[in-house]
């Protein structure tokens, strides 16, 4: 009976159906992650998938080596779990990169060691499985160093700026060729451990020449599809090894990292093409950089002021940038939203797509600050509601608020979706000092009649106008 | 299972998360790409299935390395995604007392 049961349980098609299992579940807990109230439980019911899954493949007859599975898994765990329970919300950028590219190196290391077993078995594999191994293995490697760099890069190891390497884009097509000419010349039938090697060295160097040269700016997209990249060559490893879970686990992946990508490409107005091309800033702050050099009138304001003009306001709307979070200001800003509600006043948050290094990332800051999500508004959603703002806060954030982009067909910008804040009845921007933002590029809002600027740092005005309000 | 059936299956789910993933607010990205993050690291299924007829020393040493890798993936992507999901909390209503 205990045999009949053994052989049960290590039926294909009983592994299949738990591997379904596994998909619903997944797909179950995406769907519960469109909605604030459902999406933790969501994540729940995907990782429950993923047990799943796993289990399901423990119980495979091909599976023999547990002491070894064990040995992977706990060395995975040990360094996984402190990770994730440390990291700062601020670092959570770099640690998704982090994450996603063990997964993309995970891929490479799986289809080298498959094609060394081809090879030691009898050759190569037929097509139908090698072309996926040697697609898994070109695009998991570039994922695997492109992400290193882009933690490192976040991580302030290497600088952030973007960084101009002469003849870049040749070489980045050359060393492309030389990992696809190999896989071609192993397609078409050479034999060669060490051809394959060079697959993978090749798109190693090409992912950190591609990823190297990108601005911190242009982290959002680079990030989202970087993780579509590692979704697909999971799904390739998946179509190598004939197995179902890798594959639709993989392209569900490859779908979210490709509608992040073109929406993070979209929200900066640039194209995909053009930012793995080279590092932003470089064309742009050419065109503008000029300057004119004429200084031209804008009015400052003290934190008196603005305490009294916020108080005295029925509809506030604060727009931050990444420069809030740099400052470490979102806690201080979360404690005057909280004077000024006392006193009747409403206080939401107008969130770019952009702003933060990652999709999103902006409203993971807020509400760590305990923002409540109800005050966490979409650009889209909160655009037409400036009208009826008497004032916003520019906290950190420039070029998303550029109007210019909306007006000025010359501007670099032009094009660009930005949040509205010159419609609002009065805009206080909060800025360090005259300079023009990260781009290099002028903001034509810092002029307007109904525009006051608040100098100094981030962090101490907004604890400044805190402390007036306090004293109303 | 022949290539056409797997194609098949690659392209239906990939208009499944299309048409999921698309739903999903800005508002909620970061959370979104980190467990979609977990999810890719389900390769390590991959590194358990070829550990099983992997012979010499080095193709242990690489899939030990994947399957610790795919486990980080898996194991710190959930965690950290369950991290910032725990910290979108609803307004407080008014005179509900001052829980944190």
């Amino acid at each position: 009976m205990s045999l009949a049961a053994a052989s049960v349980l290590q039926d294909a098609d009983f592994i299949g159906l738990l591997y379904l299992v596994a998909f619903v579940l997944f797909i179950l807990g995406m769907r519960q992650l469109t909605s604030f109230t459902t999406a933790r439980r969501g994540n729940r019911v995907a990782a429950a998938g993923m047990a799943i899954a796993v289990v399901a493949t423990l119980l495979d007859q091909e599976v023999g080596d547990y002491a070894l599975i064990a040995l992977g898994i706990a060395l995975g765990a040990v360094v996984g779990v402190p990770a994730a329970r440390q990291v700062k919300m601020t670092a959570m950028p770099q640690m998704v990169a982090l994450f996603n590219g063990v997964g993309g190196g995970a891929v490479a290391l799986i289809s080298w060691a498959e094609y060394r077993e081809a090879l030691h078995v009898g050759g190569n594999p037929a097509l139908d499985t090698l072309i996926p191994i040697l697609f898994a293995a070109i695009i998991g490697s570039i994922s695997f160093w492109g992400s290193n760099i882009a933690f490192a890069k976040l991580q302030g190891i290497i600088p952030g700026k973007p960084v101009a390497i002469p003849g870049q884009q040749f070489l980045n097509l050359a060393l492309l060729l030389v990992a696809v000419g190999a896989a071609v010349a192993i397609a078409a039938g050479a034999e060669s451990e060490g051809l394959f090697v060079l697959i993978l060295v090749a798109a190693a160097v090409l992912g950190n020449m591609v990823v190297l040269p990108i601005g911190g700016a242009d982290m959002p997209v680079v990030i989202s599809l970087l993780n579509a990249l590692t979704g697909l060559s999971a799904a390739a490893a998946g179509i190598a090894l004939n197995n179902v879970a890798l594959i639709v686990a993989g392209i569900i992946v490859g779908a979210s990292g490709t509608i992040l990508t073109n929406l993070m490409a979209a929200a900066m107005n640039r194209s995909i093409p053009s930012i793995v091309a080279g590092g932003f800033g470089g064309g742009a702050a050419a065109t503008s950089g000029g300057g004119d050099g004429e200084e031209r009138p804008h009015r400052s304001t003290d934190a008196a002021s603005v305490a009294l003009a916020l108080s005295l306001a029925e509809r506030v709307v604060v727009a931050p940038g990444y420069g809030l979070a740099v400052a470490q200001a979102q806690h201080t800003v979360r404690e005057l939203a909280g004077e000024l509600e006392k006193r009747g006043v409403e206080v939401n948050y107008a969130i770019h797509p952009v702003a933060g290094r990652m999709p999103g990332h902006m409203n993971v800051l807020l509400a760590e600050a305990d923002v409540p999500y109800e005050a966490l508004r979409e650009m889209d959603e909160i655009n037409p509601e400036f009208e009826t703002t008497d004032v916003t806060l520019v906290i950190g954030a420039n070029d998303v608020t550029n109007p210019a982009a909306r007006e000025d067909e010359g501007s670099p910008i032009y094009g660009m979706p930005i949040l509205n804040v010159d419609k609002s009845q009065a805009v206080v921007v909060l800025k360090r000092s005259m300079s023009p933002g990260f781009a290099g590029i002028d903001n034509p809002l810092f002029y307007n009649d109904n525009t006051e600027l608040l100098f100094g740092d981030a962090k101490s005005s907004v604890n400044d106008v805190l402390a007036a309000v306090k004293n109303l | 299972m022949d290539l056409v059936t797997e194609l098949t299956i690659l392209v239906l789910a990939a208009f499944v998360g299309f048409e999921v993933i698309s739903r999903v607010p800005n508002t909620l990205h970061t959370p979104l790409m980190s467990a979609t993050n977990a999810i890719h690291g389900i390769v390590l299924l991959g590194g358990i299935l070829v550990i099983g007829s992997a012979e010499g020393v080095l193709n242990k040493v690489i899939l030990v390395i994947a399957i610790a890798f795919g486990t980080i993936n898996v194991i710190g992507g959930f965690l950290v995604t369950d991290r910032m999901l725990e910290m979108f909390k609803q307004r407080a209503k008014p005179g509900d007392g001052g829980e944190k």
